[in-house]
């Protein structure tokens, strides 16, 4: 938990969206988005599908543009590459092309290095200490194809890391995987936030939301609610932000959710 | 033994051979470099396309008595960059604006050839290729412009590589993935150009696609699958001239068909991945 002595200075802000439209083809996937992320957070991005999750998390960067409104990172306009990590949803991902978990990772090094240059050993020694800080060393040689769901996860991981990007965008890394496989993704992002990264992570998994995550950002094209999990997974909220994809049980003071 | 001998040198004491061989195994071999990424993007359509469309520009440089290849090329590149424009625009898919792209740029080239009266083998020739009929003229315009295609891949492998597996990751890196994917198009078009005059527009789609998928049946990564990709291709011409020689068959047709025959016994007997693997490997690790 981010619990902070409050005679310290406020944090700053790994991220500020203001009043973010967006859409594609005139129609708007993202109304009026606005909340801040802290440095050092784990943010979780929660909506049902469609709700405009993925087009917020390319809004941020930068690979669309907004119709209006601002995104500003570490205070900036400007987007600081380098410190943006990304990794897409699993299904975006061309898991049967010939390239070894090494080659993908050493993909996070591509954006530093600039045209025609090749990867030289330093950014192969960063690649393989990525690799190991997310437990995949033994595997490094395999293709990429070759390994689980949560290794695969991982390895995407991996490759932001070895961009020694500070903001990552994990779009719906839990999505498809075993209970242990999520638990041991979540278990590397809790150490990411303590090395001081700033996670944001696209989800429609609430419960892991609710044990693990610093603030949850509930999404339905405009911003339900935000604030600490515990505050904004309240029955009318999750409501008003999976309208009727979800079944909500209410048991004693815990309310219990399934996909509708 | 020296009957065997000269079975095998027979046909290279022709210099119409020698030059069939020289341009055959430099295109095959170009094709399966820059087949292997037409067939990991799925973009074996366009393959297909970009010779029809470049009949079109064929057609054109025929009447206009230019120089044929140039005008084959510079439809092919153009065609390739406006399927890319078209299908960006995200309105229709990727490979209906191909469909509706080199269809209507093939007719083009028809509907020209139609007006002229002296409808020549020559330009014949473009459909069905004449490996056999190539000047040394040829030969080195095909190594000069093979060479510039190799080196524009090795030089941006690392930029091409990126693009081709995850361009939302490679467009938040800051690459100009536009650029890039428009730039490998536009190698496709003028590989299929270059590999017009060998094999002819109906059958440059298997140098593209046949050596490169026989090679991903044998590698694990992409560096390697492009070099077995174009030994496959080597292979196959030198094969293939042979059977042509021997067999007095069609020169283009044998080769491409070699290449198939490689693909077959990839397919079958490819270690992990071949059918018959599979079969004699699958049961017993379950028993």
């Amino acid at each position: 938990m981010a619990t902070r002595d409050p005679v310290l200075p406020p944090p700053s802000l790994a991220l500020e969206a203001q009043d973010v439209w967006a859409g594609y083809n005139g129609h708007p996937a993202l109304e009026g988005v606005t909340f801040n992320i802290e440095t050092g957070c784990l943010g979780g991005l929660v909506g049902p599908n469609g709700s405009g999750k993925s087009t917020l998390l390319r809004v941020i960067l930068g690979l669309h543009r907004p119709w209006r409104g601002e995104i500003r990172l570490f205070g900036s306009t400007e987007r600081p590459r380098r410190r943006l990590g990304y990794t897409p949803q699993s299904e975006q991902v061309d898991w049967s092309f010939p390239v070894t978990v090494l080659d993908v990772v050493l993909m996070g090094r591509y954006g530093r290095l600039g045209l025609v240059r090749r990867p030289t050993a330093a950014d192969r020694e960063i690649a393989m200490g990525a690799l190991e800080s997310v437990r995949l060393t033994d595997l490094a040689a395999r293709r990429i194809g070759e390994l689980s769901g949560g290794q695969q996860r991982r390895a995407l991981v991996a490759r932001a890391l070895a961009q020694e990007a500070d903001l990552l965008l994990l779009d719906e890394p839990l999505a498809g995987l075993d209970a242990t496989s999520q638990h041991d993704l979540l278990a590397l992002f809790e150490g990411l936030r303590q090395k001081g990264k700033t996670l944001i992570v696209a989800t429609h998994d609430l419960s892991c939301v609710a044990a693990d995550f610093d603030h949850a950002i509930l999404l339905n094209r405009r911003v339900v609610a935000f604030g600490r999990p515990k505050e904004v997974f309240t029955e009318e909220l999750l409501n008003a932000t999976f309208e009727r994809h979800l079944l909500l049980v209410r048991l004693e003071d815990r309310t219990y959710v399934g996909h509708g | 033994m020296a009957e065997a001998i000269d079975l095998v040198r027979d046909p290279w004491s022709l210099e119409f051979m020698r030059r069939a061989l020289l341009a055959a195994m430099v295109v095959s071999a170009v094709s399966a470099v820059i087949g292997s990424f037409v067939i990991l993007k799925g973009m074996a359509f366009i393959g297909d396309a970009l010779p029809h469309a470049s009949f079109g520009g064929v057609a054109v440089a025929f009447v206009l008595d230019a120089n044929l290849y140039l005008g084959g090329a510079i439809a092919a590149v153009l065609t390739a960059i406006l399927i890319g424009f078209v299908s960006r625009r995200g309105l229709i898919k990727y490979d209906t604006a191909i469909g509706i792209l080199f269809v209507g740029a093939f007719a083009a080239g028809i509907l020209i050839i139609s007006r002229q009266n002296n409808y020549t083998p020559d330009l014949f020739s473009f459909v069905f290729g004449n490996v056999l009929g190539v000047s040394w003229n040829d030969v080195w315009t095909t190594a000069a412009l093979s060479a510039v295609i190799l080196l524009l891949v090795l030089l941006f492998y690392k930029e091409i590589l990126f693009v081709a597996y995850d361009p939302s990751m490679a467009a938040a890196s800051g690459l100009p993935v536009a650029a890039i994917q428009y730039g490998l198009l536009a190698l496709v078009g003028v590989t299929t150009v270059i590999g017009l005059q060998t094999v002819g527009i109906v059958l440059v789609v298997a140098l593209l696609v046949t050596p490169a998928a026989t090679a991903q049946l044998l590698t694990r990564r992409l560096p390697p699958m492009m070099a077995v990709g174009a030994l496959v291709g080597v292979l196959s011409s030198l094969a293939g001239l042979y059977i042509a020689y021997y067999a007095d068959v069609a020169a283009s047709a044998a080769i491409v068909l070699t290449a198939t025959g490689f693909f077959a016994l990839a397919f079958l007997f490819a270690p992990e991945r071949g059918l018959l693997w599979q079969r004699r490997f699958v049961p017993a690790e379950r028993a």
